[in-house]
């Protein structure tokens, strides 16, 4: 069944589940659940180098088959993300970048302000702006309107597992973005992602949900299935609810 | 000469380049991307940018993240 590819700026891809690579048991069994998951794209965090250190997260990645996607993570400031974007981007492997300022530690919220300030100088460096940001719509609009190249609603807090607890906001976001919107965060299990997709999101973008899933690789192959199957059922179109019962049987003629 | 790499300080002799300190370190420097006193250095210019005592490096690359 033909289905039309998720475009970010000038990439295109068949998946639509961006996965991270941060927090698995082990770098084969991360290796592994990327492969299971079908995944496309892969996010990476940017850190200081450990000097000595014999083994890379790039050894297990291959950068033929993924296309990476850095991310700012542990920003707290617009100056700080572009910082860490600059850098990125100057390892040579990707003009993406998935800009993330956050507000603070507990909540790992992202500073709507900031993040917009980071944005409109990214825009205008050059970069393809996937940004992480609330489920407000006000806000994805603005970062719209800045030239974000794709808008990434939180569907709960980062590692939170609670899901997409705002479908009405997402159905807001949706409702006007000519951008995709892809779920960033909250992502628990599978029906999570069915739900994100069934809603018309353009993929969704997970890590914890599967590295942290007690067997990683099963829980990344449920992620993909989940993801595929709430995109059918979008594309399909699913029928009202109703009150009332009606039946599937014919009523006469017994 | 003394300089800072990554927030440690490192002895290195006159004339070292950015590629020479990352040869020195067995940095593979298609995999980093190197801060040189806060200022990006781009990678064509590793081998031809000399360090000064006190230089402060950050050299980074990817890790696990989400």
């Amino acid at each position: 069944m033909e289905d039309k590819k998720l475009k970010i700026g000038k990439y295109e891809f068949t998946s639509r589940l961006l996965v991270g690579t941060g927090k698995y048991p082990s770098m084969e069994s991360m290796a592994d659940a990327l492969e299971a998951s079908g995944t496309e794209v892969v996010t990476v965090a940017v850190r200081r180098i450990k000097i000595n250190e014999t083994t890379s997260l790039l050894d297990y990645i291959d950068t033929k088959k993924y296309v990476i996607l850095p991310n700012t993570a542990g920003c707290y400031s617009a100056d700080e993300a572009i910082r860490v974007a600059r850098l990125a981007r100057e390892v040579g492997m990707s003009d993406m970048v998935k800009l993330e300022v956050l507000a603070d530690e507990r909540t790992l919220l992202p500073d709507p302000i900031e993040t917009l300030k980071a944005t409109q100088t990214l825009v205008k460096e050059g970069f393809t702006v996937l940004v992480y940001t609330s489920d407000d719509p006000i806000i994805a609009r603005k970062l719209e309107d800045a030239g974000a190249t794709c808008v990434m609603p939180a569907g709960s807090p980062i590692g939170s597992g609670q899901g997409v607890l705002n479908k009405n906001n997402m159905r807001i976001i949706l409702e006007s973005a000519k951008v995709p919107i892809i779920i960033d965060a909250g992502v628990g299990t599978a029906s999570d992602v069915t739900v994100a997709m069934e809603l018309g999101c353009e993929g969704v973008l997970l890590n914890s949900g599967i590295a942290l899933a007690k067997d990683p690789v099963r829980m990344a192959k449920a992620m993909k299935l989940a993801c595929e199957s709430g995109r059918l059922a979008y594309l399909s179109g699913r029928i009202p609810r109703k009150l009332y019962a009606k039946a599937s049987s014919p009523e006469k003629d017994f | 000469m003394k300089i800072t790499l990554n927030g440690e300080t490192k002895a290195c002799t006159d004339g070292t380049t950015i590629e020479g300190l990352l040869d020195l370190f067995k940095i593979d420097k298609n995999r980093t991307a190197v801060e040189l006193n806060l200022q990006i250095v781009p990678k064509k210019e590793f081998s031809n940018r000399v360090l000064k005592d006190a230089d402060v490096l950050e050299v980074v690359t990817f890790v696990g993240g989400g």
